[in-house]
């Protein structure tokens, strides 16, 4: 029988490799999938609560309602952020990172 | 009606006029001139109102401030023997010199602007007079030091004027910064302010602190009463308008201080050292500006020196300690026959055309008869001629003088000899002999409206020392005004042979000169005091504002206000490199930053 | 069975997301990110969430998926050339999460209350479609409309955005 604790870890775990993924990818497309991969994790987690956590063995639903929620945003997101890397490709005609770098000192 | 109401519409009556004056009758002459008259003449009956009313009261107005027991500041009206007894004085004096001024000001410039600065001055006074505590005589000290420079500046055109007002109201500020000392002095040792209370508690202070409490209250009389050494802002006082000399700077504002000292007067004989000092300032103020007022050519000149040296003797009377009216009786004397002095000497000028020098008169008795008899009873009674109410207040104070205090009493002397020779020379030059200048030649007597005040001053001048007066405006509750006991005969006579001398010396000099027989460069300088006065604040006061500067300048700027100005800067630009328009560089300090964040929670929980 | 479903699946998932930050073609880093999508699906079945699987499936993997495939086509993205290796932020990034994943682990396993088993449910024969959808428009209807005005302003800012300029 998983624990809780077993289903925690795996979300922290998916957590981690999204976060590894945004920090040690250069391309900005790889980025945004790990971003979603984090998205991902933080809603298993939020199941797994809603699962272990009974009241008079009846869930409470609100922590499922804001995965569905999740969901939604983090789709609308994706448009307009991969509205945002197309425009960005036709100004620069690159995607790697290192190239996006005019917002300095 | 109820007679608190009465002394708070006393009070707030001319303040009212004063507003009304200034938005409402720029251009409407007669309007502003009778707004100040109906004022004065309110707090004409309001005073008599409350004088006959026999009721010693203290209405309290409301608690100002109020911070516990051991700070309030209440604002309240003291009516008991004393102030009634001043209100009166001020009281009456105030609506003549307003009638006076209809007349005097008919073609000046800013009339609206005079009549408004009296009506202020008669609110500020009237505070004063019928304050019940030490914070609230302060503030009403200090309006009627404001009133005063917006009324010596009144030609505010000429630069003496306006440098006239500006140093009567610094000269001033030197004295109230010992006031104020005084008053958290006295509050420190008292826990009170009201005259009441730190009157009867100056039996509970120290000696050193009731003595050093009361000099430090006795500057703002040094201040205001203009007594050596603060006293050369009241010659130049005069640059303002004659009845504003004679109301302010004769009758009523400069006797504050006097007023102050009587009011605190259970202080003031507890401590033996303070009134010495008082004493003293107060004789040598009475010789020396005797001494000065021969030297004048200025006819308001001579009328300025001679109520600096009045006022010494009233300082003088305080000091002495007998009792609270003594000084009071001369203050209560004075102020009728210098007010009627003053506003002769105006009618006089006036029918001069404004020609203020005494050596282009002359013969003007012929010319203008009416003033010259409302002079001569003023003259008559400051000169202390006996039966007149001058020599009654005058002769007290060198009574008890002999009886107290021997070497007072040679100088009070000298200085009653000195009063009439100075005034019998202004008497003989100005009205005597021939007339020195065309306007002289030409000079007319002053319309009614003038006339008539100085007919009203002249009989209280005459007769105001009289016994019957005396027991009506001073009751024993005030203090003594008895003469002293086993006083010798042939004091009376040196009081005699003083007024005599000083005017057969005078008749004898000035019989028609067309010039000044005597002509002493130390009096004429007004013995150097103003000279040293001006080097001592352009060098030692210069000096040091510009040490000051320099310490503001360098450190308080350079390196508190610029200095952490640049340090923020400097941090700023620093931190500018943390931006390096990295994605994955902000990833990781965001990451970092919740790590941390993470860390602290887990290990605090 | 569940705890082999769970142990399989999460296993998949962990391995496919792993290899999407490995690999160095995007094609294939977004097709192994499908494949732990669908791997976190069974999960949320095996938690009784099964609409919510449902959904992750066709919303996730089917459709931002795709959007996702046809930004990279769109693109043209080959491999992606492999450029100096930037040897402080690879550091940092191994840190950062290695120090998240022990902190994880510390957390997770103090808490005793996280150690229990799978608590039954009361009636299981209901399906939680039902159940969602109650509790979807009783108590979050209003969320529920500004999620909608939401995918509104998205799609219009979409358009907005792709546009190319007219000149």
């Amino acid at each position: 029988m998983p624990t809780l604790a077993n289903y925690l870890i795996a979300s922290g775990l998916l957590f981690a490799v999204g976060l590894g993924g945004v920090m040690l990818r250069r391309s900005i497309i790889v980025i945004f999938m790990s971003l979603e991969m984090m998205l991902s994790a933080a809603n298993l987690s939020l199941v797994a609560f809603s699962r272990y956590g009974l009241i008079n063995g009846h869930q409470n639903y609100d922590a499922q309602i804001l995965v569905f929620f999740i969901i939604t945003v983090a789709a609308a997101e994706v448009a307009v952020g991969l509205a945002i890397i197309v425009s960005l490709y036709r100004a620069r005609q690159t995607t790697h990172v290192e190239d996006l770098d005019t917002l300095k000192f | 009606m109820h007679l608190s109401l009465i002394a708070w519409i006393t009070l707030i009556v001319p303040l009212v006029a004063a507003a009304l004056i200034l938005l409402v009758t720029r251009t409407n002459k007669p309007l502003a001139a009778g707004l100040a008259i109906l004022s004065s003449l309110l707090v004409f009956i309001g005073a008599w109102i409350l004088f006959l009313g026999h009721t010693d009261a203290d209405y309290l107005g409301f608690n100002w401030i109020d911070l516990g027991k051991n700070f309030s500041i209440p604002f309240g009206l003291a009516i008991e023997p004393l102030s009634r007894t001043m209100l009166v004085i001020v009281a009456s004096i105030a609506p003549l010199v307003f009638i006076f001024s209809l007349g005097y000001m008919k073609d000046e410039e800013g009339y609206w602007r005079y009549f408004a600065g009296l009506a202020l001055f008669l609110f500020s006074m009237l505070g004063i007079v019928m304050a019940d505590n030490l914070v609230m005589i302060y503030i009403f000290w200090e309006l009627v030091g404001v009133s005063s420079y917006i009324l010596i500046g009144h030609y505010f055109r000429k630069d003496s004027a306006a440098d006239a007002a500006k140093q009567a109201f610094l000269v001033n500020r030197i004295g109230d910064f010992g006031f104020m000392l005084g008053i958290l002095f006295i509050w420190l040792a008292t826990h009170s302010i009201t005259f009441s209370a730190i009157n009867s508690s100056a039996s509970n202070l120290s000696n050193l602190g009731l003595a050093i409490g009361v000099v430090l209250i006795f500057c703002g009389t040094v201040g205001k009463s203009a007594q050596f050494p603060l006293h050369v802002w009241l010659p130049n006082s005069m640059e303002g308008p004659t009845p504003v000399s004679s109301l302010l700077h004769a009758a009523t504002m400069v006797a504050a201080g006097v007023y102050l000292l009587t009011r605190i007067f259970p202080l003031l004989a507890a401590s033996p050292d303070a009134s010495e000092i008082v004493v003293w300032i107060g004789a040598i103020t009475a010789l020396g500006a005797g001494f000065l007022a021969i030297g004048q050519d200025d006819i308001k000149g001579i009328l300025a020196y001679s109520t600096i040296s009045q006022l010494g003797y009233m300082v003088a009377g305080a000091g002495l300690a007998v009792s609270a009216a003594l000084p009071m009786f001369h203050l209560f004397t004075h102020a009728f026959f210098k007010c009627l002095l003053f506003l002769s000497a105006g009618s006089v000028i006036l029918g001069m055309h404004h020609e203020q020098n005494i050596w282009k008169m002359g013969g003007l008795k012929n010319k203008m008869p009416l003033t010259f008899l409302a002079y001569m009873a003023g003259m008559l009674a400051l000169s202390g001629c006996p039966g007149l109410s001058g020599s009654f207040s005058k002769d007290l104070i060198m009574a008890h003088a002999w009886e107290h205090h021997q070497a007072i009493f040679w100088v009070l002397v000298a200085g009653a000899a000195l009063t009439p020779f100075y005034m019998a020379r202004q008497a003989s030059v100005v009205f005597f002999g021939s007339p020195r200048s065309e306007h002289a030649k030409h000079a007319h007597e002053s319309p009614l409206v003038m006339v008539l005040p100085l007919f009203l001053l002249a009989l209280p001048a005459i007769g105001a020392g009289w016994p019957f007066f005396k027991h009506i405006f001073f009751p024993e509750t005030i203090g003594t005004l008895e003469e002293p006991d086993h006083l010798p005969h042939f004091v009376e006579l040196i009081f005699l042979g003083a007024f005599v001398l000083g005017i057969a010396l005078a008749f004898a000099l000035y019989r028609n000169p067309a010039k000044d027989p005597l002509r002493i460069p130390l009096l004429t300088n007004r013995f150097y005091i103003d000279a040293i006065y001006d080097w001592a604040v352009a060098n030692i006061q210069g000096g040091f504002a510009r040490v000051c500067s320099f310490f503001d300048r360098w450190f308080i700027n350079g390196i508190l206000v610029q200095g952490s100005a640049s340090a923020i800067w400097f941090l700023g630009f620093c931190l500018r490199f943390l931006q390096v328009g990295n994605l994955q560089a902000y990833a990781f300090f965001f990451g970092a930053g919740v790590l941390g964040l993470i860390y602290v929670l887990f290990t605090v929980h | 069975m569940l705890t082999a479903a769970f142990w399989f699946f999460a296993t998949l998932m962990i391995a496919f997301g792993v290899s999407v930050v490995l690999l160095r073609n995007p094609i294939s880093c977004a097709m192994c990110l499908v494949m732990s999508f669908i791997a976190l699906a069974a999960l949320f079945i095996t938690l009784d969430a099964t609409f919510i699987g449902i959904i992750q499936i066709l919303v996730y993997a089917g459709a931002v998926m795709v959007l996702f495939l046809f930004i990279i086509m769109l693109l043209d993205l080959r491999t992606e050339e492999s450029r100096r290796l930037n040897v402080g932020a690879t550091v940092g990034g191994v840190l950062v999460v290695s120090g998240f994943i022990t902190f994880l682990v510390k957390v997770v396993t103090s808490d005793p209350s996280f150690a229990q088993k799978l608590p039954p449910l009361a009636n299981p024969q209901i399906p939680d479609v039902k159940l969602i959808g109650m509790t979807l428009f009783h108590t979050f209807w209003l969320p529920f409309e500004v999620i909608g005005a939401l995918l509104l302003v998205a799609t219009v800012g979409v358009i907005v955005l792709s546009k190319k300029s007219l000149r």
